[in-house]
């Protein structure tokens, strides 16, 4: 006897419902009860109080044909190793270049020594910031990981999201041009994007574990550029459509291709925005490193999460340290980038 | 097309709205602007619009903000493609062209100054007034000497290698306008090119313009709201009102003759002795007063003249131009000239009001 029985009688359905009945897997609470011995159902006294939301389990209890909600959740991953397959033969080979990328660079990172790599970053800080204020706290921020031995955990960490944000900035960019020049591109992506940046951080790595072998540095590098890819597109966007109309006019009534456009008007004045689209995509493949230390990224994340599987407090707080310094010097260093820009592009006009 | 390129607009008409080709039929019909917002929900831009612009003259487009004139000097170069009619530049229908005929037509045909500026905020001077040239493709050493000789001419002489955002607005729409001239273009539109600008500097600029014009003689449409502007510039004067060439002309001819309540409120507040000339009210040369105190040349204002005269009214002088005399001219006729008989005989000027807009 069940809440909905009369549902089903009354649609006469009884019949179907008890040809097709299949016994599924066994909840642990009906196996308890089972298991007490004693014959738990009571005589249904059938009050409106008591009658539950018709959902797939209740509809079960009445009619074995319907599926329960853990066959739901079955049938999901059912169908996603189904697919897996013919998924892999198409996106093996196109992601095979991430997984070289990656583990080209954390052997370049990690394999030059310290006193080549350390000047060559300093020199990349002062190209991109010309302050010596900044370069000389990149210095020792940098001797100060290599003082307490984070350095190679440190630099392993900086080469994952070196690549990481490159692709997100290579694929990024003309993902948001396109957005901006097309209203119906932009309604499509924008659902995605926000799908990208709502969905919780460690959601990302399930259907990539399913995908990839944890073994290969693609898995997490995927995981990394898609959460941080959504920022410089949608900068990119925004910063084109924000261009001055009145400059754009200007572009056309002096017979401007589309290309032209691009290239000498739009891409140029929404710089600012498309830098602080690469600040922030930087900022996010940060935080998804460390995360990512769950499928086997190197890096500093790997001491975090010794930290918190063993209750090695000072592993845990000391990678910390080295990733806030990590994240200061990201941070100011294309900070630095972006004035520069600006005080070039855009100054107010009017 | 030569260096001298004539525009014609025929019949022209633009209705913004999801179906300006339903409209226009409404239109045609003699639907009026507000009724056409009321039950169709298009807004009338432009009605049946016919306007010459002479090569080589300066036509001012005037009207107040909604008036359309916005709309209509941009449909010169196809920012905005019109619902129905014709513009002909040089006998040519340039709504036939193509993109490629059309957009050779905006790079070496036409240049464009407009209200804002519209400088590109991240080149120097020297690139925003060669920018025109650079778009068509040529080198940087040919157009670089040109854009230096135009900045010098138009005042910037030193400062080409400043960014727009640290010059003042004027000396921005000086670049503005060594832009539009280092492109060599024949025909120049000029957005409301000087509005933006504070009244000495805009003086400068008209000045600096009607200086540059009789060297160059372009063929100029120039958009304004202000009166004084437009009988300043204007070799031919359109004055539009909701879409509406309401009377269009030489400037005096409106200013003696305004066939229009509209008109005739717009004229009322000007200084008419400094915009009538001596040519628009002279009797030509047929009947020689007694005698005359002098002569004057015919282009000169009737500021000039009562200053000349000193006030009195019993005078009358001889017109010359280009050294031959063409006609007298009567003082008392001067000062009947300078106020505004038409309105005040039939009491436009009290009966009707202003337009809300």
């Amino acid at each position: 006897m069940a809440s909905y029985d009369f549902l089903f009688e009354g649609l006469g359905l009884g019949e179907w419902c008890d040809r097709d009945a299949s016994p599924g897997p066994m909840s642990m609470a009906d196996l308890l009860a089972r298991g007490a011995g004693g014959q738990a159902e009571k005589t249904w006294t059938q009050s409106l109080w008591d009658l539950p939301f018709p959902s797939l389990d209740a509809l079960n209890q009445a009619c074995p044909a319907i599926a329960r909600s853990r066959d739901l959740t079955r049938g999901l991953e059912q169908s996603f190793l189904n697919v897996r397959d013919p998924l892999r033969v198409v996106l093996d080979p196109i992601t095979q270049p991430l997984s070289w990328a990656l583990e080209n660079a954390l052997h370049v990172f990690t394999a030059t020594p310290w006193w080549i790599m350390l000047p060559l970053l300093l020199l990349l800080v002062w190209v991109a910031s010309r302050s010596w204020a900044l370069m000389g706290f990149v210095g020792g921020a940098l001797a100060f990981l290599l003082f307490v031995d984070h350095y190679t955990f440190a630099m392993q960490t900086m080469s994952i999201i070196f690549v990481c944000a490159f692709l997100c900035v290579l694929f990024g960019v003309p993902i948001g041009i396109a957005m901006s020049r097309s209203d119906t591109m932009q309604r499509l992506t924008i659902p995605v994007l926000d799908m990208l940046q709502t969905l919780p951080t460690f959601v990302y790595l399930i259907p990539l574990i399913f995908l990839f072998s944890v073994t290969e540095p693609k898995l997490y590098g995927i995981a990394i550029i898609l959460y941080a890819i959504v920022p410089v597109i949608r900068l990119t966007d925004l910063g084109i459509r924000l261009v001055d109309k009145d400059v754009i006019e200007a572009a056309e009534a002096f017979g401007m291709t589309r290309h032209q456009k691009l290239v000498r008007v739009q891409i140029p004045l929404a710089l600012p925005n498309i830098m602080a689209g690469v600040n922030q995509t930087i900022m996010m493949s940060l935080a998804m490193v460390v995360i990512a230390s769950l499928v086997s990224a190197p890096g500093l994340g790997v001491l975090v999460l010794r930290g918190i599987r063993n209750l090695e407090l000072g592993v845990g707080l000391m990678a910390g340290l080295g990733i806030v310094l990590l994240a200061i010097i990201l941070d100011r260093v294309t900070k630095a980038a972006l004035a520069r820009v600006n005080a070039a592009a855009s100054v107010p006009r009017h | 097309m030569d260096r001298n390129a004539s525009i014609s607009i025929r019949h022209l008409y633009k209705i913004f709205g999801p179906q300006p080709q339903k409209a226009l039929e409404h239109v045609r019909a003699g639907m009026g602007k507000t009724e056409l917002m009321a039950r169709h929900r298009h807004v009338l831009g432009l009605r049946d619009i016919n306007v010459e612009m002479k090569a080589g003259e300066i036509t001012v487009i005037m009207g107040l903000s909604g008036s359309g004139k916005s709309t209509l000097i941009r449909h010169v170069n196809r920012l905005i493609e019109p619902t129905a009619g014709e513009i002909m530049i040089d006998g040519e229908n340039i709504l036939a062209f193509g993109e490629t005929r059309l957009r050779d037509l905006r790079r070496r045909h036409m240049s464009m100054v407009f209200q804002h500026f519209a400088l590109l905020p991240h080149k120097t001077v020297l690139d925003n007034a060669g920018m025109a040239r650079a778009v068509r493709g040529d080198d940087r050493s040919t157009y670089e000497r040109d854009a230096r000789a135009w900045l010098e001419r138009v005042g910037l002489g030193g400062q080409e290698d400043q960014y727009p955002h640290q010059l003042s607005g004027g000396m921005q729409q000086r670049v503005g306008i060594a832009r539009a001239l280092t492109s060599n273009a024949p025909i120049m539109l000029m957005d409301e090119a000087f509005s933006a600008l504070d009244p000495l500097i805009r003086t400068d600029m008209q000045d600096l313009l009607l200086e540059l014009q009789q060297e160059l003689q372009k063929t100029i449409v120039f958009i304004s709201h202000d009166l004084d502007e437009a009988l300043k510039l204007a070799d031919h004067l359109v004055i539009l009102k909701d879409g509406i060439v309401v009377q269009q002309g030489e400037p005096q001819e409106i200013l003696l003759n305004p066939n229009d309540p509209y008109i005739v409120d717009f004229i009322s507040d000007i200084n008419r002795a400094r915009v009538l000339r001596v040519r628009s009210v002279m009797d030509a040369a047929t009947d020689p007063p007694a005698q005359t105190a002098g002569k004057v040349d015919a282009d000169a204002t009737l500021e000039s003249v009562i200053a000349l005269s000193a006030g009195d009214t019993t005078l009358s002088y001889e017109v010359h131009r280009a050294g031959a005399q063409v006609g007298y001219l009567n003082m008392q006729k001067l000062v009947r000239a300078l106020v505004p008989t038409q309105a005040s005989q039939n009491g436009m000027r009290n009966s009707t009001r202003r337009d809300p807009d």
